[in-house]
């Protein structure tokens, strides 16, 4: 099975500082790769690249086989679902409004819209009367799963996951993790999730790429991480994280 | 010439300043006892008198300062009476009408003893009697035939160009139009400096002038005959405070009879000229020739016709609106686009924004006479629109640009992640989320073009402004009121309908 996202010698600078560096990656299909590393290593840049939100200075990203290129990039978008940390839910649209935002931009058949909704609502375990609330109105754990829904609503084929559950409570985010891995099993999902936690990163990724300063620094499993670390950062990296484990 | 040439907003903000300044000009003027105080209004020939007084006062060896134009009858009364000035010219028709209040006639020696029961000399007549008269073009004239104030009768399709001091006051127009059976169809008020242009240009047929005006010979124009004795007596004099050393009296005293008619038009056309008014009065040092020509009339008080007070109120408010409503309309509809180019930053961006912060600094009288030479716009009610316009614009644009700016970068990703057009995200996500901010900034313009609306009276285009222009210049607090209550009244209606357009119109998820 060939890669759905394919990143070839990709660099992007924001003045003079390398944002990242002739990055090499795949996201194979049906599977969880998962973007590790410090804070400020690339991680996200390489997500906004993806979606189009910045264009890549050289090297080329390929989506399913054809390059991304500017002027194509909404039908792109359209296939591609995206969650932001704080959920990026628009403050003036109830829950159903930006669920809804786009499909009815596209002008998808009322039915069709309200039925997928539904499904939604039982796959992110999202109460159905609650979507007549706005984003302020909402918990922090209900907004992230109420934007999941949004990113899902047109049945993508990339889910685009930056920090999504970096700004919730430990016992929200364990039952999100929980969720998360469950639908994107039962979805057979492709997703890039980007996290800082390598708990999180082991649970929920097939695949874990450890980033750092603009490059890719080890790819792998956990297990080929923690026992063929391929420099001492990568080790730091795995006892930074562990040791905060154990307390 | 008692009355004032550029009447208006300048003289409200400087009554405003000196009222509020009362208590420091009491401390700067003992400090400063030692030299005279000479005050002027703000038209040529009470600046030359002015000047006339401070060269005589030097002249006899007394230091005297001449503080120019300070305003109005009522500012100049209210300076002497508290002790700012302690001198200033002034005519006896406007001390009777005016300060004392009076509708009948008094007779010289009245008007002394009803001043010195408020601590102020009065001295002789100066010599010459600048009343209202009735002036136009010469040519339009001699082509219709028309001497006299009684040949108007004829001539109902004329209009009449006439400042609003004239059209309010006890001895002005409306008892003038009684007194000669005069029914114009067509009668605006109009600023007495601009309402020279509109005769020249034709937009008026007939205006009120002073019988001294430098502009009657300059501008070609004939007096037409006060046939019936219509207008009261106005002799210069100049009222003095008793506290001033006799010397200065004396001084004063000789100028008594000296300046005629003639040699006052002559004063006035140097200073209107060469805008000098030092050099004007020095001409009145050098000759002393002149010819004394003395006018007979009477005041007339009643104003026992015209409309009613509601029917007024109901007028000025309306017309208020109008001007307000709709030029706010077009700030909306102009500023909100310009807003959003602005709020895209980059040259254009900073040039929309800089140039709707430079209308705004242009005060709104300026903004007024800068429009009225323009070819389309003139005297008229578009001249008031397109100023109130131009100062609505900038709190909108602004605030759209700002509202705009405001919506934080990951909500603007998500909305172009999402795949959203350029239109949709602008109609269905940045317009809304911006909808607090632009309103505010439409409700800023709206009070603001309430207030400013008050302005368009200067140049015919009526509204609340009329009551309050005539008031001032006829030192008359009651007039002034009646525009400026309304007009408070209706800025707090409008805040208040704007606070409930925000109910309606900004989303319920906004006001969480």
């Amino acid at each position: 099975m060939s890669a759905l996202v394919q990143l070839v010698g990709v660099s992007k600078t924001f003045g003079d500082a390398a944002a990242v560096h002739a990055i090499d990656l795949s996201v194979e299909r049906g599977k969880t790769t998962v973007l590790i590393g410090p804070s400020g290593c690339g991680k996200s840049t390489l997500l906004r690249l993806i979606i189009g939100l910045l264009q890549p200075d050289s090297g080329q990203i390929q989506f399913d086989g054809t390059q991304l290129r500017a002027d194509k990039i909404d039908i792109v978008r359209r296939h591609v679902g995206y969650v932001i940390q704080e959920g990026g839910l628009f403050p003036h649209l109830t829950a159903r409004g930006n669920i809804l935002l786009m499909a009815r931009h596209l002008g998808r058949p009322k039915n069709e819209m309200l039925a997928r909704l539904s499904e939604l609502c039982a796959l992110t375990r999202f109460p159905e009367n609650l979507l007549g609330r706005y984003p302020l109105e909402l918990s922090g754990g209900q907004r992230q799963r109420v934007s999941l829904m949004r990113a899902l609503m047109l049945s993508p084929e990339l889910l685009l996951l930056d920090e999504p559950l970096g700004a919730l409570d430990p016992l929200v985010r364990a039952a999100l993790q929980k969720d998360l891995k469950e639908i994107f099993a039962r979805l057979r999902q492709t997703a890039l999730l980007v996290t800082h936690d390598l708990a999180e990163a082991a649970y929920l990724g097939d695949e874990i790429v450890l980033v750092n300063e603009g490059r890719i620094v080890q790819q792998g499993s956990l297990a080929d991480l923690r026992e063929k670390p391929a420099s001492s950062f990568v080790s730091e990296f795995i006892n930074a994280q562990r040791s905060l484990a154990v307390i | 010439m008692r009355r004032i040439w550029n009447p208006g907003v300048q003289e409200w903000f400087g009554r405003i300043l000196i009222f509020s300044w009362i208590p420091g000009f009491l401390i700067f003027s003992a400090s400063a006892s030692e030299q005279v105080q000479i005050g002027s209004k703000k038209f040529t020939e009470s600046y030359v008198l002015g000047e006339i007084a401070k060269r005589t006062l030097t002249d006899a060896g007394i230091s005297a300062e001449h503080r120019q134009g300070m305003g109005g009858t009522i500012i100049l009364w209210e300076a002497l009476r508290s002790g700012q000035i302690d001198v200033y010219p002034e005519y006896t028709g406007t001390i009777t009408q005016e300060i004392l209040k009076r509708s009948d006639e008094l007779t010289f020696e009245q008007i002394a003893n009803e001043l010195g029961k408020a601590g102020i000399g009065m001295t002789e007549p100066l010599g010459f009697n600048n009343t209202y008269a009735l002036v136009m073009l010469r040519s339009r004239a001699e082509e219709l035939g028309l001497h006299t104030i009684t040949n108007l009768k004829n001539h109902p399709e004329l209009k009449f160009g006439l400042t609003h001091e004239f059209l309010d006051r006890q001895d002005g127009w409306r008892p003038l139009a009684q007194h000669y059976q005069l029914n114009p169809q067509n009668v605006i008020g109009i600023d007495h400096a601009l309402g020279y242009g509109a005769l020249g240009k034709g937009s008026v047929d007939v205006k009120d002038a002073y019988s001294t005006d430098a502009k009657i010979s300059e501008n070609d124009l004939v007096v037409l005959e006060d046939d019936r004795q219509f207008f009261p007596q106005y002799k210069a004099v100049f009222l003095f405070r008793y506290a001033l050393p006799t010397p200065a009296i004396e001084a004063l005293r000789k100028l008594e009879g000296t300046i005629k008619e003639a040699k006052m038009t002559r004063l006035n056309a140097e200073a209107e000229r060469t805008k000098n008014y030092t050099r004007a009065a020095n001409l009145y040092f050098e000759d002393s020739s002149g010819s004394t020509r003395l006018r007979q009339g009477y005041g007339v008080a009643s104003n026992a016709f015209g409309e009613t007070f509601p029917h007024k109120l109901a007028r000025w408010t309306a017309r208020h609106l109008e001007l307000a409503a709709f030029s706010l309309l077009l700030s909306v509809l102009v500023g909100i686009p310009l807003g959003i180019f602005a709020s895209r930053g980059g040259a254009i961006g900073h040039a929309i924004l800089g140039f709707a912060g430079i209308v705004q600094t242009i005060p709104s009288l300026a903004l007024l006479a800068l429009l009225v030479p323009l070819p389309f716009f003139g005297i008229s009610v578009r001249t008031a629109i397109a100023a109130l316009f131009l100062y609505g614009l900038l709190p909108i644009v602004r605030n759209t640009a700002t509202g705009l700016q405001d919506i934080p970068r990951a909500l603007r990703e998500s909305a172009i992640a999402l795949g959203l057009s350029p239109a949709a995200r602008l109609w269905q996500i940045h317009l809304p989320m911006a909808s607090r901010s632009i309103l505010a900034g439409i409700k800023t313009s709206a009070v603001i073009n309430v207030g400013t609306a008050t302005l368009a009276a200067l140049i015919g285009a009526g509204g609340l402004g009329e009551p309050i222009l005539s008031g001032l210049n006829l030192n008359d607090h009651a007039t002034i009121l009646q525009g400026a209550i309304p007009a408070a009244i209706l800025a707090l209606l409008v805040q208040s309908l704007f606070d409930l357009l925000d109910r309606v119109l900004i989303p319920k998820g906004l006001r969480l």
